[in-house]
């Protein structure tokens, strides 16, 4: 679905003549691969050069070295800007900054407008959207009335109604409450989940990451860690350089295990915790019974 | 509590005139404005005022929003009707001191007064029963012959529709601000000239940062969902003129040739 | 001394058909010297609560005495109220407006009627409590990254020197990095300069390691107001306002159900680790 190669990425500063005061390399060769249907959790600190990367994967950037496919089609090539946008959608930071109408149902129908859908197809594809977040109930109000997750879930159905083949989301929940990064990052679980649609996350919170089929890590530029969920977790301390959060669980377990507990170094989630300590208690236990057996036994001799 | 309040106030309920193609409601609106010039008589306003009076009705919008439009210019009116009452020349028929009323000054502000009102009313019924979406569409279209001498018609309505979502935002953010800048011991509230100007600084200099900030994220987004100005763009809510917009324009045009003909005879 | 807030009520919208009850009889004290988390979910009222504080917003009905005094009294002097009571609100680097970082946080003590000396002083002591590097001090606030424009606008309240800072979702949009950051500035700010935090926040999370008292708020209402420990016993109601006890807690919680007898107050990893390390030695006993 994507490949990057070896891509750089130079912002050009101006001075206030414009001419070249400097540049400043955001992306230093990344390669990148991902496959249709897949779930992949981009983070990085704020500089990482995640956001870059993000605009790079539907043409709102353009490579200074390196190249970027996106189902096939090179974003460097002008012919298929408006083709690589439709197919590769996405969504950004600030609520109010993307909603574009005064009502629900005619922003969603923006993009489907500009693509040259035909009236009545618009309608369908509106109502589809809206179902497919949740938000159908509410397409006749105004984006005012909406809280932040509702209006993300919005514009989130703005993007579908192109029928992408992939949504790129760039750090949608960062200026949300709990309860709306919630809704946001269900939703687009959801439309992986049932609709086989490309999901890229540019996040820093690590417990959206949690649930992500592959997780790249970045820093200063380039790709510092690639992985399973599992294995980028359980690297604690490299995260911690990289100036990211683990889950609270693989931090106690990181703590226990410094503190000479036995336990597995990739716990993810409660349960596990949960289960391996309940293991190292049964088997020092299971240790103590053979130990007691053995004293009895030798007890046993002697008499 | 801001996303409550809509230029004009549009109030969301059913009627003939809600129904009616926003085009028809803006021509309409044009019309009677017109037509408020064109009758010189206490016929002439009887039948505007009995025009307006029908359309009130059939715009099943509660009396009290109708009025609400009046408040506003309450002041300017009776400004209107003071200097006109006080200052025109003419036959004296009253005076105390310096004070003198004349009966052309009587007769001039009674008609600027009633001119005044209906004009109110009659804008207010419009955007009362029309959204400001509509609006920007009805205009789009009717400016679409201006096309063709290179006037960017489509750009221009859809600045006007992205402005029209923004206000709202861009209030909350103005009173967000002044909060802030309040806590840190601003004060808006002089009534010297120069303090005043000098307090809108810290005011409208974040303002105008974050509103050149949400244009740019703004137009990101648009990009990223592939507008590209007005060639090749469908409508999802196209305008489309039914029978009873038809029957709408041909009662203007009646009531139009109708103010003229009181012009001629009264 | 300190502020006392006495059966407060504020609608908005009142007497309208689209009132809207914002805080609903609510009661509390404020001392000197001590560190609150203020916790609700969105539309819990938590925000105008902590504008009726510092008189930017006028109660409904109830009174406010800010050291004994009634500060909707006549005679009151709101300006003095505006510089003890410090507001930072959310996105507070939305604020700045001056030419360069000095001068911005130089606004508030200038607004206090004091000499650009002094003001200057203020700032530069402010600016220091905010760990803000020296070079930045003639930068535009626009040059700034998020974080550092953050702290600049922080500064710029501190400077009126506060006897209570209100901090309005501080870690709001930063990274964790960030996020630690100023929390740990925050805490370290307490500690050398004598006044009372109040941090606002909907994370239990953040606000759990760093706090002695903690009030929740819900539908207007001030739901619990006790110690971190305390509060965070109630897990089941703080699910139903749509909040969150800390993850720690929960971890906790979950082991216990698991068989291991360990205690729910932890609200660390260190102070969980320690916890359940000491659980396993009292077993080997």
């Amino acid at each position: 679905m994507i490949k990057i190669q070896k891509l750089i990425h130079d912002y050009i500063k101006r001075d206030d003549e414009g001419n070249v005061a400097g540049t400043q390399r955001a992306i230093d060769g990344v390669d990148l691969d991902v496959k249709t249907g897949q779930f992949i959790a981009i983070l990085g600190h704020n500089g990482s050069g995640k956001s870059t990367l993000a605009k790079h994967l539907n043409a709102l950037l353009f490579p200074t070295e390196g190249t970027v496919w996106v189902d096939g089609m090179d974003t460097s090539d002008e012919k298929n800007l408006w083709e690589i946008r439709r197919e590769a959608g996405m969504v950004f930071q600030n609520p109010d900054n993307q909603i574009i109408a005064q009502v629900v149902e005619e922003d969603v129908g923006f993009g489907p407008e500009n693509i040259g859908v035909p009236t009545d197809e618009i309608w369908k594809r509106v109502e589809e959207s809206l179902k497919a977040v949740g938000m159908w109930e509410h397409r006749k109000k105004s984006p005012n009335r909406l809280s932040g997750g509702q209006k993300q879930r919005v514009s989130i159905a703005g993007v579908i109604a192109m029928e992408p083949k992939c949504i790129v989301l760039d750090e949608p929940t960062a200026m949300l409450d709990p309860n709306g990064r919630k809704e946001v990052i269900s939703a687009a679980m959801k439309l992986n989940r049932t609709k086989g649609i490309t999901i890229i996350l540019i996040t820093h919170y690590m417990e959206e990451a949690i649930n992500a089929d592959r997780i790249i890590v970045m820093d200063r530029g380039k790709v510092a860690m690639q992985g399973t969920p599992r294995e980028i977790f359980s690297q604690v301390d490299r995260m911690k350089e990289l100036q990211l959060d683990v889950p609270q669980v693989t931090l106690l377990a990181h703590e226990l295990r410094g503190m000479g507990l036995k336990i597995p170094d990739s716990i993810l989630t409660k349960e596990e915790l949960a289960a391996a300590l309940l293991d190292v208690q049964t088997g020092q236990n299971s240790d103590r019974g053979a130990d007691s057996e053995k004293k009895e036994a030798a007890h046993g001799d002697q008499n | 509590m801001f996303d409550t309040i809509t230029l004009g106030q549009y109030y969301q309920t059913d009627s003939l005139l809600h129904r009616l193609d926003p085009r028809v409601k803006l021509v309409g609106t044009f019309v009677y404005l017109i037509s408020l010039f064109v009758v010189d008589s206490f016929a002439g306003y009887l039948l505007a005022g009995l025009f307006l009076a029908v359309m009130i009705m059939l715009s099943n919008v509660p009396f009290r929003y109708i009025v609400r439009g009046m408040k506003t210019i309450v002041f300017l009116l009776l400004i209107t009707v003071v200097f006109n009452l006080f200052l025109t020349p003419g036959e004296v028929i009253w005076h105390a001191g310096i004070f003198k009323i004349t009966r052309e000054g009587l007769t001039f502000a009674i008609k600027m007064a009633v001119r005044l009102s209906l004009l109110i009313l009659g804008s207010s019924i419009m955007t009362l029963t029309t959204t400001p979406t509509q609006l920007t569409d009805a205009l789009e279209s009717l400016l679409r012959p201006l096309k063709k001498v290179h006037v960017p018609v489509h750009e221009i309505a859809m600045m006007m529709s992205i402005a029209l979502r923004f206000i709202p935002i861009l209030m909350e953010e103005t009173d967000k601000i002044m909060k802030a800048q309040i806590a840190r011991g601003a004060d808006f509230e002089s009534k010297n000239i120069v303090k005043k100007i000098k307090s809108m600084v810290p005011l409208l200099v974040p303002l105008f940062i974050s509103a050149f900030r949400r244009a740019n994220d703004l137009a990101m987004a648009m990009e990223a969902r592939c507008y590209r100005g007005g060639e090749g763009r469908t409508k999802m809510k196209p305008l489309v003129y039914h029978g009873r917009d038809r029957v709408a324009y041909m009662v203007l045009l009646a009531f139009f040739a109708i103010c003229i003909l009181t012009r001629i005879f009264f | 001394m300190g502020i006392k807030i006495d059966d407060i009520c504020f609608e908005y919208e009142r007497g309208t058909a689209m009132q809207v009850t914002a805080l609903d009889h609510i009661s509390a004290e404020i001392p000197d010297n001590q560190f609150i988390g203020l916790i609700g979910h969105t539309g819990s009222g938590k925000s105008t609560f902590v504008q009726t504080l510092n008189g930017l917003l006028k109660p409904t009905s109830g009174h406010i005495y800010y050291n004994g005094e009634d500060i909707s009294g006549e005679k009151f002097d709101k300006k003095k109220l505006r510089s003890d009571v410090g507001l930072v609100f959310q996105y507070p680097e939305h604020q700045l407006f001056e030419i360069d970082v000095l001068s911005d946080v130089m606004f508030g003590p200038r607004n206090l009627g004091l000499s650009d000396a002094e003001a200057k002083k203020r700032a530069l002591e402010a600016l220091e409590s905010v760990h803000m590097p020296e070079k930045y001090y003639k930068s535009s606030p626009f040059d700034l990254s998020g974080g550092q424009k953050r702290r600049a606008a922080i500064a710029g309240v501190l400077a009126m020197r506060p006897k209570i800072l209100i901090l309005d979702e501080p870690t709001a949009g930063l990274d964790p990095k960030g996020r630690d950051s100023i929390l740990g500035m925050i805490s370290d700010m307490k500690k050398k300069l004598n006044m009372t935090i109040i941090l606002v926040s909907h994370s239990m999370d953040d606000v759990a390691r760093y706090v002695d008292r903690i009030m929740v708020m819900g539908g207007g209402k001030l739901l619990y107001d006790d110690e971190p420990v305390k509060v965070f016993r109630h897990v089941q109601e703080l699910e139903n306002l749509g909040l969150a006890a800390p993850q720690i807690t929960y971890i906790m919680k979950l082991l216990r159900e698991k068989g291991l007898d360990v205690s729910t107050d932890a609200l660390t990893v260190e102070e969980a680790a320690a916890e359940i390390m000491a659980h396993r030695r009292e077993l080997h006993v």
